[in-house]
């Protein structure tokens, strides 16, 4: 059912991502400033970031600085104050209307009167999407490929946080989007669940082969999963440091325990510190 | 239940609600019949023991007894209210439903009506029944609008807050997916807003039944509420309170009905959602 969709070379599926050279997403000089009882509140500070296409990037940074807004600045849920933000060669608002994005949010938000399967199949009956495009994959292979068969029929509410949030990922899949923007995905779960989604997520991100920026605050997180981390300063946010990761793929938890591993972690600690 | 996340299987996590659901227990039933059948020994026992007076208050039998003698003259009274509560419910409910649709969508709308919404739901019912029979005569058509005023108000206001209890990342969501707002509503809102709403109709079924007894009472020939006004100045008494029984058991009969379509229209809601039944 991927197939097809992880052998177009500019995706890029793992151990490909450094040789693709399409850029997926660019920032140039981004602010945001947020009015707060009239004061401005000055949340982004001239932002530079390129992404390539097929990168999984993390974007580091402590509570409230801000990271949650860049991603919702990408997916066009808000505009920069000034600054501008380039996504597949196109504006936010036309990657958007074209599905280019797809967004897994804090919390499943799951619609709790649809099915599992309704629920991924959603965005294909919003504006009559799978009526005019083929996807990839039908809603219950995707349900597959997230680890969920046979809880097709299920309820959000029969279903775990754990769960609910691999529905809310295979939704975000579901229309083929390129990018896949992810804020703290697995903030609400428990480390043990959140562990084995970490893992699920780098096998669903090498079938797929989209780009991914991933939002946490979680140094473990950032180690594990991505290309390259992206540590974000306070508020107003600004880069303060980019660390590739130069962990092989694929990735395996007792890589946790490696020297690199707490290198990597002890480095990103000292970038999330400094004054 | 996260930490249990693959090892959960499919039979076992379907069958959670239907276990919820499963809760019809006899003793659910068997207690309060049993509470309803003493509080109707009691009340015979002291009309036996305190020799009242029959017109003062009828025993339970004799209000059984009224209630198969005069099934008849019961039954024709019952159906021109059961018709005009009905009515007014199906009009109130629909306009209400219609408003808050519009408060939603347009501000302008909601800050012009809702005041004035909230001023005619200050006015007393008992006042503004005799004005509407005034402007809509004493037929059916003023025991609807009466019965319609009645239920209008909390459907207004359920529905208004129901519609706008989306959840934020819900509709970046719709947002993200490019919706309109068609597609909001039917996809987001009108299935938020189901609880809010059945919430709002089983108060609707008792306050229709109270708007067209209310209606009856300012003038009429006919209904429940004709009837409850008759039996009182003729002092016959046990037909009054027969009266009341096949009121109430009207309004139960509704109220059960309202929760039966709820259980079928809104079955998420045994899990999630705002308030149990």
């Amino acid at each position: 059912m991927l197939e097809s969709r992880a052998a177009q070379p500019e995706r890029g599926a793992r151990g490909l991502v450094h040789g693709s050279d399409g850029v997926a997403i660019t920032l140039e000089r981004v602010n945001m400033a947020f009015d707060q009882h009239g004061a401005p509140l000055h949340v982004i500070s001239d932002l530079n970031l390129t992404v390539r296409q097929g990168e999984f990037v993390v974007l580091l940074g402590p509570s409230g600085c801000g990271k949650s807004t860049l991603l919702r600045l990408v997916a066009d849920i808000l505009q920069p104050t000034t600054g501008t933000i380039t996504v597949l060669g196109k504006t936010p608002a036309e990657a958007r209307r074209e599905r280019a994005l797809g967004f897994v949010f804090q919390q499943p938000v799951l619609l709790p009167w649809l099915t599992a399967e309704d629920n991924v199949g959603l965005p294909l009956r919003i504006g009559g999407w799978g009526q005019r495009h083929t996807p990839a994959a039908t809603p219950a292979e995707l349900l597959r490929l997230v680890g969920l068969e046979g809880f097709n029929r299920a309820r959000p509410g029969q279903l775990s946080g754990g769960m609910q949030q691999r529905v809310s990922i295979a939704r975000a899949l579901v229309s083929n989007p390129r990018i896949l923007l992810m804020d703290e995905p697995f903030g609400a779960l428990d480390a043990i669940t959140r562990d084995r989604l970490n893992e699920e997520l780098l096998r669903i991100w090498s079938a797929v082969g989209c780009t991914i920026i991933f939002v946490t605050h979680s140094i473990a997180e950032a180690v594990y999963l991505p290309n390259r981390v992206v540590v974000l300063s306070p508020r107003p946010a600004s880069i303060r440091r980019t660390v590739e990761i130069t962990l092989p793929y694929p990735r395996l938890p007792a890589m946790k325990d490696t020297p690199q591993f707490l290198e990597h972690s002890a480095a990103l600690r000292a970038a999330l510190e400094e004054e | 239940m996260a930490t249990v996340d693959r090892a959960a299987q499919p039979g076992t996590t379907t069958a959670t609600p239907a276990a919820k659901r499963k809760t019809f227990t006899p003793r659910r039933y068997v207690i309060p019949a049993v509470a309803f059948l003493a509080v109707l020994a009691l009340w015979q026992l002291i009309i036996v023991v305190f020799h009242v007076p029959r017109f003062i208050a009828p025993s339970p039998i004799e209000v059984a007894e009224a209630l198969r003698t005069q099934s008849g003259l019961l039954a024709d009274n019952t159906w021109p209210t059961l018709l005009e509560a009905l009515a007014g419910f199906l009009v109130g409910n629909v306009i209400a439903i219609l408003i808050a649709i519009g408060f939603v969508h347009n501000r302008t709308f909601q800050q012009s009506i809702y005041p004035l919404a909230v001023t005619i739901r200050t006015l007393p019912i008992v006042a503004i029944s005799p004005i509407i029979v005034l402007m809509l005569g004493m037929g059916f058509t003023s025991k609807v609008a009466i019965a319609a005023l009645i239920t209008f108000f909390p459907t207004l206001v359920n529905m208004v807050d129901g519609l706008n209890s989306v959840d934020q990342q819900a509709l970046e969501l719709m947002h993200v997916l490019s919706a309109s707002r068609w597609e909001v509503f039917r996809f987001l809102r009108w299935p938020t807003s189901l609880p809010y709403l059945f919430s709002a109709l089983r108060i609707a079924t008792t306050a229709s039944l109270l708007g067209a007894i209310i209606a009856e009472w300012i003038g009429s020939n006919s209904g429940l509420g004709y009837l409850i006004l008759a039996a009182t100045y003729d002092y016959r008494t046990p037909l009054l309170y027969a009266t009341m029984a096949v009121a109430s058991a009207l309004a139960l009969a509704l109220f059960g009905l309202v929760s039966l379509i709820e259980h079928y229209a809104v079955p998420w809601r045994q899990t999630t959602g705002p308030g149990g039944s």
